[in-house]
């Protein structure tokens, strides 16, 4: 009977529907998440495999026998890490990236409470200049700030990333900072100020531990885009082996060793640890932060 | 009783101002100078002992994570010794002024600076006019840097926006759609550095007889066909490269659109149901109207971030065999040109080209607040 009243529309309705609940839906989405893991996965079997067998045959052979472990071994990463200098170059990343999210999140986060509940001359003017430095691509900073940096001898030193990093960041934080401190209700704020609390107390007592989801996103959000870098690192840091972070070094060995796949995958593969770390641990503040962080110009 | 009372507050003579404007200036340089010198010692002492690497790093962490914060309790304290008449005046400053300092040291300096550089020659010295920029537009070399970067526009956007909308649509139906979700935006956390070499691996070539070990040219060649140097075949390997970068975006823009897609309410999608709409209509009707918003900021958001591709070009070609970009193209006439004038035009003309859309962002982001 329900047949017999159906118009055709309401038939390619039901046929739609179907496929997006049938069996077809199914496969699409199966097939899209191959074609975005396969590549990953590759390179992963890859950087466990001799060099020799990388070369005369695809990672994919591994599957004829994939519980042979002898066609496998670690010696790619122990030469990556010591001889070619990614275990260096980690300590580095390490080193680089930890003060280049601490440092503006400290910094923006006082400038943000001071915009949005002190008052002082040019407060207004100020926080517009800040919001409208977020049009200034980092680019645009290169070329004067190098020569700055070699003039006062900056060049190549953790010091100077950490303080580009942090004037890089600055505005996307006081900004996402601004926007979250500043719609805190005012009543605390007041009665914390009637309590006898300096601006000090107030924003070490109150307004950091109230700020900790939005400084949580923007640290995530910082956290990858440091550790990814590789542009503020090549101009920076240079390429010297004792100063690169993973990024560059990869990045180099690519150029310096290009078929040689045994350290490349390898390489990177470090490159991407913390990362995925990051990423499986804090998804849900990691989207949250990605997503905060989409105004960075 | 007049009198006591004008013992009490200060008098406004003028030379107050002044020195509560003198100390704002002090205060706000203060604290980035001093970070800068504890942090430069910590470094130098760390230079010259032969130390541990992972002890020095753990010294280093702890002086520039501490240092930053020691810096602005010490400087409240001494603002606190100040006369009560200029002590609240000066205070925000306290605050506020060291990242004033850095933002003009970092973003208003040099962005002025290279406004200023553009208009001269490759070292600076002799003032050129238009020349740097009459070059980016129109030179033969760049025209193709112009090109590369209209195509990666057009083609990453519109492929990064179309695919994560289908992909949000599609997975929002299934039950496992926390796992799919997770595998598809993977991606967007590794470094373009990367996925540059996941994707260099599989577009890897080997001359015939040679077993292909690239997953593109083992396909290619199981189905009967050459192996290719696929980075090298001019002008497709612009879209070998415009691939990774969709690889890295698409599951971005899945994750923002499905939450979007999400917060739709059920009884609208209900009404339109019963009302015999079909389900590409309510796609089309109900669904995108709602998401405008999230639609544009994710647009305009990989738009910025395809305006400004360099990791992947500079890792897979160097900008060779006609794939330079902009960004690209300035590094090198940077470093390796050393052409500090054409840089510096690449750089303004990048910055103009982002700017109308971080402006409509924002306002879109403030909107969406209130």
């Amino acid at each position: 009977m329900s047949t017999s009243v159906q118009t055709t529309s309401s038939v390619q309705n039901d046929r739609f529907r179907q496929f997006f609940s049938g069996l077809p839906l199914r496969i699409t989405i199966i097939v899209i998440a191959l074609l975005w893991t396969i590549p990953t996965i590759g390179l992963l079997i890859t950087s466990f495999r001799p060099p020799d067998d990388i070369r005369s045959s695809g990672w994919w052979t591994v599957f004829q026998h994939p519980f042979d472990i002898s066609q496998y071994t670690v010696s790619n990463y122990s030469q990556v890490l010591t001889a070619d200098g990614m275990g260096n170059a980690f300590i580095n990343s390490l080193l680089v990236t930890i003060p280049s999210v601490v440092i503006p999140i400290t910094i923006a986060a006082f400038a943000a409470y001071a915009f949005a509940w002190l008052e002082f001359p040019g407060r207004r003017f100020f926080f517009v200049v800040v919001v409208a430095l977020m049009v200034v691509p980092l680019q645009a900073a290169l070329v004067p700030l190098l020569r700055l940096y070699v003039g006062i001898d900056l060049n190549g030193t953790f010091l100077g990333v950490w303080l580009a990093h942090t004037g890089f960041g600055l505005p996307l934080a006081i900004f996402l900072f601004y926007g979250y401190i500043g719609s805190l209700p005012g009543e605390i704020i007041e009665s914390a100020h009637v309590d006898g609390a300096s601006p000090m107390t107030t924003f070490t007592r109150l307004i950091m531990p109230l700020s900790v989801p939005v400084i949580a996103s923007f640290a995530i959000f910082q956290f990858l885009w440091v550790w990814n870098d590789l542009l503020v690192a090549l101009v920076f840091l240079g390429t010297r082996k004792e100063v690169s972070v993973v990024t560059s070094r990869l990045a180099a060995l690519i150029g310096e060793r290009g078929q040689d796949w045994h350290v490349l995958t390898s390489g990177a593969f470090i490159t991407m640890v913390i990362p995925l770390i990051v990423f499986f641990a804090l998804q849900r503040y990691f989207v949250r932060g990605l997503t905060a962080g989409s105004v960075k110009g | 009783m007049e009198q006591t009372f004008d013992q009490r507050t200060p008098p406004s003579n003028g030379s107050k101002p002044v020195l509560s404007f003198v100390l704002r200036v002090i205060v706000s340089f203060g604290i980035p100078i001093l970070t800068g010198i504890a942090l430069w010692w910590s470094f130098t002492f760390m230079r010259d002992a032969d130390a541990n690497k992972f002890l020095v790093a753990v010294v280093a962490l702890i002086v520039g994570v501490g240092a930053v914060w020691a810096l602005y309790l010490l400087t409240d304290n001494l603002v606190s010794l100040l006369p009560e008449s200029i002590r609240e005046a000066v205070r925000p400053y306290v605050f506020v002024g060291p990242a004033l300092v850095i933002l003009g040291v970092y973003l208003v300096y040099p962005a002025i600076r290279s406004l200023y550089l553009s208009f001269f020659n490759a070292n600076s010295t002799v003032f050129v006019g238009l020349e740097n920029y009459i070059f980016a537009l129109t030179d033969p070399a760049m025209l193709i840097v112009l090109r590369n970067n209209i195509m990666w526009l057009i083609f990453v956007t519109s492929f990064v926006i179309s695919l994560g909308l289908v992909i949000a649509v599609m997975v929002d139906r299934v039950r496992w759609e926390a796992i799919a979700k997770s595998i598809i935006f993977l991606p967007m956390a590794i470094s373009a550095v990367g996925a540059s070499v996941i994707w260099k691996f599989v577009y890897s070539f080997q001359p015939l007889p040679r077993p292909q070990i690239g997953l593109l040219n083992a396909i290619v060649v199981a189905l009967g066909g050459d192996p290719q140097g696929w980075l090298i075949l001019m002008p497709w390997n612009n879209f070998f490269l415009m691939f990774i970068m969709i690889w890295i975006l698409t599951g971005f823009a899945m994750v923002v659109l499905s939450s979007a897609i999400k917060g739709v309410p059920a009884e609208l999608l209900e009404a339109a149901r019963i009302d015999g709409a079909s389900e590409i209509t309510i796609f089309f009707r109900v669904i995108i109207p709602y998401i405008r918003g999230t639609l544009i900021t994710i647009t305009t958001t990989v738009l910025i971030m395809v305006l400004k591709v360099f990791d992947i070009v500079f890792v897979m070609t160097s900008g060779q065999f006609d794939t330079q970009v902009i960004a690209n193209r300035l590094v090198q006439e940077m470093f390796t040109f050393r052409n500090a004038g054409r840089a510096s035009a690449l750089a303004i003309l990048l910055l103009i080209a982002v700017t109308p859309v971080i402006v409509y962002n924002v306002r879109n982001m403030r909107a969406g607040r209130s």
